[in-house]
C-alpha cells in the first residue's frame, strides 16, 4: 500500500464539504403518494435512443403494462405507472428544456396501486445473458441521476474484465436521502439485486460503499451480509463528490480510472443502490420501473419527505402534495450541487430524478454576490476532485478559447460536480462556463463530422 | 621560462576557439545555403500582393480558412474575387484587374433569423438568472422560454458578430442589418437553437419560425408562431411551400415562384416578405403590445 493511502483514509483527494441539510428528511420513512390525474411519460427518459410506443391514443392500459419498447440495444422500454387511458402522444416540456415526445396517460381515479401486470421469472434458472436481458426489459436506468441504461453497463468490453462491483450508497449531494432510506428499509432487495448483478457479470467480489454520515445504514447492511463472504460494506469519508463513480473507486479500492475511460478499465462496475434495490425488487416478478423514491426537501416545502412517486407525475402535483410555501422561489431537480433548476412546473418526474429541492429566495445578506475577476487564489484547484485547473479553464473560457480548454486543460475530464464554483470567493460560475465550452465544442464536432 | 611560454599559449588560447567558431559558422552557413537551394518552395509573389488587397478580416465568409488561404485560391483561379463579401467592390475590381480574371458575380448573401418571437409576443415560464448568454441559458432547463425552439434573446449572436451587423432590438430579438452582413456565419455557429442560416438576399419569402408544434399548442407559447395550418402550402405554386413536421418549409430551388401571396394566407404572420424591411400579410395577427410579457 502506498504511504499516501495510509493517511488518506478511505477517500479521494480534494473535494468540498457543503452543509448537507439531510436532517430534514433522513428520519422520514418512504411514503407512497396518490396518483396524479394525468401522467406525462416521455419516451426518452434515458441516455440513448428513445423507445417506440406500443399503444395508441385511446387505448386502455393497466398498471405495470409495457407501453413502449426499446429501440436498439442502448434503449429501454417504458411501463404504464397506473391504470388508465392513453390520451395522446405529443410534444411535452421536459426538465432538460427541449420538448420531447411523451405519452399522456389519464389515470382512472380510484384505481388500485397493486401492480396488475406480472411476468415472473425463476431467477435461479436464468443465465447471465438472460439476467441482462431481463434488466433491459424492466426499463432499468441508472437511478442515481445519470439515466444510463443499466444493462449496457452490465456488458463491459471483453478486454476489460470486471473483478469488483461497487454499490454506490454515498449519496453525497446535500438534501437527498432517498438512497439512505432505501438502504434502511429494503436491504433485502438491495442484496438480492447485488447478487443478481454478481451472477450477471460473473464477479465474486462486491463492495457497498457508504459515507460515514449514514452509519446506521452501514451497520444494518453489515449485519445483513455478515455471513456472505462475497459482499463487504465499506464506510468512506463524508465528502462531496464522494458518490461520483471515479471518486468512489479511488476511495474504496484505491484504483484510479485513467482520464477518458470507463470504470471497467480498472476492472470495476459501479451501480447506484437505488438501481440495485429496484432490480432486486422487480426482476423476480418481471416488472418494469414504474415508480421511484424522490426526496422532496428544502425550506420551500412544508412537508419534506421521501416519497414513492409514480414515474410521470407532474412536478406541480408532487409539490402540491408536499405543500409548497408561498415564498418558494426556485425548484431544483436532483441535488443542489449538480441538479438543475427548472423553468416550468409542468415537467414530469422521470426515472432518473432522485430529488427535488425547493428553495426560498435567499435573504439579501446571504445572497451570492456579483461575479468578480479571478484573484488566482487557487481554492478551485484545491477543490477539483479531478485535479484539473478550473481557474485557468475559467480564464480561457472568458477569452472563448474553447479548443485550448479541451486540448491543453482536459476540459472533457470535468464532470461538472460544481466544487470549484462552490468554493470560488469571486463568485465565478465556473461550471456554467465549462458547460458552455463543452456545448460549443460538441456543436463544432458535429459540424465537422457533417 | 614561464614568462616565455605564457604569451605563446595565450595566443593559441584565443586563436583556437576563434578559428573553431569561424569554421563551424562556415559549415553551418554552407548547410543553410544548401538547404535553401534544395528545399526551396516556390511561392507565387502574387499571393502576398493579393493578400495585401484583402480586408484581413479572416472571417471565413468566402468559405476558406482565412484571407491568406483565399488569396492562394484566387491566384490559383479556384475562386473569384467577388467571393469576398467584406471587401469593397472597388478593391475586388482591383484584384480582378491585377490577376486579369473575371470579377465574378457573387450574389449578396445575408444571415437570416428563423424566429420572430420577441418578449412582447412569446411567453416565458421561468426567470433565468446567471451568465448573460443564450448558450448558458439553454443549458439550464432550456432557459425558461415557452417555445423551446425560439430565440432566447441574450444576444450571443450580436456579441459574436465582428461587423456590428446584428443588434438586439427593444423586444430582445436580434435584427440583422443586411448592408453590414458579410455572411461570415459566426452567428450561425454560436446560436444554440440553430436559428440563423445564410441565404442569398434574393430569398425574400421567409418562414420566421421553427416551432414544431401544431395549432393552439404553438400559438399558446407565441403569437407569431407557425401553427401548421397549411394555408400557405395549399395554393403555393409548384410545391414551393410544404408542411413538414408541423412547420412550413420553403423549397428555395423554386424561389422564382415565390410571391407575396403566401404571406397573405398566413394567419399568424410567421411567413414574412423580407425586402427593404419586414412585410407581413393583411391577415396576420396585429401586434399592439410594446412591453414584455410577464413571466409566469
Amino acid at each position: 500500500m502506498k504511504l499516501s493511502a495510509l493517511f488518506s483514509g478511505n477517500t479521494f483527494q480534494h473535494g468540498v464539504h457543503p452543509h448537507d441539510y439531510k436532517g430534514l428528511t433522513r428520519h422520514l420513512p418512504i411514503r407512497r403518494l396518490p396518483f396524479a390525474p394525468e401522467l406525462i411519460l416521455p419516451l426518452s427518459q434515458h441516455a440513448g435512443k428513445a423507445s417506440t410506443p406500443l399503444v395508441k391514443p385511446g387505448e386502455e392500459v393497466v398498471r405495470g403494462q409495457p407501453i413502449a419498447v426499446a429501440d436498439g440495444f442502448v434503449s429501454v422500454p417504458l411501463h404504464a405507472p397506473a391504470t388508465g387511458r392513453v390520451r395522446s402522444l405529443q410534444l411535452m416540456p421536459s426538465a432538460r428544456g427541449p420538448k420531447t415526445m411523451s405519452l399522456i396517460l389519464q389515470v382512472y381515479q380510484g384505481s388500485s396501486q397493486k401492480e396488475l401486470y406480472d411476468h415472473p421469472h425463476d431467477l435461479r434458472q436464468l443465465s447471465a445473458d438472460e439476467i441482462i436481458q431481463a434488466v433491459q426489459e424492466a426499463g432499468m436506468v441508472g437511478l442515481g441521476g445519470a439515466a444510463f441504461p443499466t444493462h449496457v453497463k452490465m456488458k463491459p468490453p471483453a478486454e476489460q474484465p470486471v473483478d469488483t462491483i461497487i454499490a454506490n450508497g454515498c449519496e453525497c449531494e446535500p438534501y437527498l436521502t432517498c438512497d439512505h432510506r432505501l438502504m434502511l428499509e429494503q436491504p433485502d432487495n438491495l442484496i438480492q439485486g447485488l447478487h443478481l448483478m454478481q451472477r450477471a457479470l460473473g464477479v465474486e467480489r462486491a463492495i457497498i460503499g457508504i459515507e460515514d454520515n449514514k452509519l446506521d445504514a452501514a451497520q444494518l447492511l453489515q449485519d445483513y451480509v455478515s455471513n456472505d463472504p462475497t459482499i463487504a460494506v465499506k464506510v468512506v469519508k463524508t465528502k462531496y463528490p464522494q458518490g461520483a463513480e471515479k471518486m468512489l473507486i479511488k476511495s474504496v479500492l484505491n484504483r484510479e480510472v485513467p482520464p477518458g475511460s470507463l470504470p471497467s478499465a480498472v476492472g470495476v462496475s459501479v451501480f447506484n443502490v437505488g438501481t440495485l434495490t429496484q432490480i432486486g425488487e422487480l426482476l423476480p416478478h418481471g416488472r418494469g420501473v414504474i415508480e421511484r423514491v424522490v426526496t422532496v426537501s428544502g425550506d420551500g416545502v412544508q412537508h419534506p419527505g421521501n416519497y414513492l412517486v409514480p414515474v410521470g407525475t407532474p412536478v406541480e402535483f408532487l409539490l402540491k402534495q408536499a405543500g409548497v410555501v408561498d415564498a418558494a422561489h426556485e425548484v431544483i431537480l436532483g441535488g443542489p450541487m449538480m441538479g438543475m433548476s427548472i423553468a416550468a412546473l409542468d415537467v414530469p418526474v422521470t426515472k432518473a430524478m432522485s430529488g427535488m429541492v425547493v428553495l426560498k429566495k435567499p435573504e439579501p445578506d446571504t445572497e451570492r454576490g456579483k461575479e468578480q475577476p479571478c484573484i488566482r487564489c487557487g481554492y478551485c484547484v484545491e477543490a477539483c476532485p479531478m485535479q484539473l485547473n478550473p481557474s485557468m479553464l475559467g480564464m480561457l473560457a472568458t477569452s472563448a478559447d474553447y479548443t485550448g480548454m479541451q486540448e491543453n486543460y482536459h476540459l472533457n475530464d470535468c464532470f461538472e460536480c460544481g466544487s470549484c464554483s462552490y468554493v470560488c470567493p469571486s463568485n465565478i460560475p465556473l461550471v456554467q462556463y465549462f458547460r458552455i465550452a463543452k456545448s460549443i465544442n460538441r456543436d463544432r464536432q458535429e459540424t465537422a463530422q457533417k | 621560462m614561464n614568462i616565455l611560454v605564457t604569451p605563446m599559449s595565450s595566443v593559441i588560447d584565443i586563436l583556437l576557439p576563434v578559428s573553431f567558431m569561424a569554421i563551424f559558422g562556415l559549415i553551418l552557413a554552407f548547410t543553410l545555403v544548401l538547404a535553401n537551394r534544395r528545399l526551396a518552395i516556390f511561392e507565387d509573389p502574387k499571393i502576398d500582393e493579393v493578400e495585401e488587397l484583402l480586408p484581413h478580416a479572416n472571417c471565413g465568409a468566402c468559405g476558406t480558412a482565412g484571407c491568406r488561404a483565399f488569396a492562394e485560391k484566387l491566384v490559383n483561379g479556384e475562386l473569384q474575387p467577388s467571393a469576398c463579401t467584406v471587401n469593397s467592390l472597388e478593391m475586388n475590381q482591383l484584384i480582378a484587374n491585377f490577376l486579369g480574371v473575371e470579377l465574378g458575380n457573387q450574389e449578396k448573401r445575408v444571415a437570416r433569423l428563423a424566429c420572430a418571437g420577441g418578449n412582447h409576443v412569446a411567453r416565458r415560464h421561468g426567470d433565468y438568472q446567471g451568465i448573460n448568454s443564450c448558450r448558458a441559458a439553454t443549458l439550464v432547463s432550456g432557459g425558461g422560454k415557452g417555445c423551446t425552439w425560439g430565440c432566447l434573446g441574450y444576444g450571443d449572436c450580436a456579441d459574436s458578430c465582428d461587423f456590428d451587423a446584428i443588434v438586439m432590438d427593444e423586444h430582445l430579438l436580434p435584427q440583422v442589418t443586411e448592408d453590414l452582413c458579410t455572411a461570415c456565419g459566426d452567428c450561425v455557429e454560436i446560436c444554440p437553437r440553430d436559428l440563423f442560416s445564410i441565404h442569398p438576399a434574393s430569398h425574400h419569402l421567409w418562414i420566421a419560425c421553427k416551432n414544431l408544434q401544431k395549432g393552439e399548442a404553438a400559438e399558446e407559447e407565441c403569437l407569431v408562431a407557425c401553427n401548421a395550418c397549411g394555408r400557405c402550402a395549399m395554393d403555393a405554386p409548384n410545391n414551393l411551400i410544404s408542411i413538414n413536421n408541423n412547420l412550413a418549409v420553403i423549397d428555395y430551388s423554386k424561389n422564382k415562384f415565390a410571391s407575396k401571396i403566401a404571406i397573405e394566407r398566413c394567419p399568424t404572420g410567421a411567413i414574412v416578405w423580407l425586402e427593404e424591411g419586414v412585410h407581413k400579410g393583411p391577415n396576420a395577427v396585429k401586434i399592439v403590445r410594446k412591453s414584455a410579457l410577464r413571466v409566469e
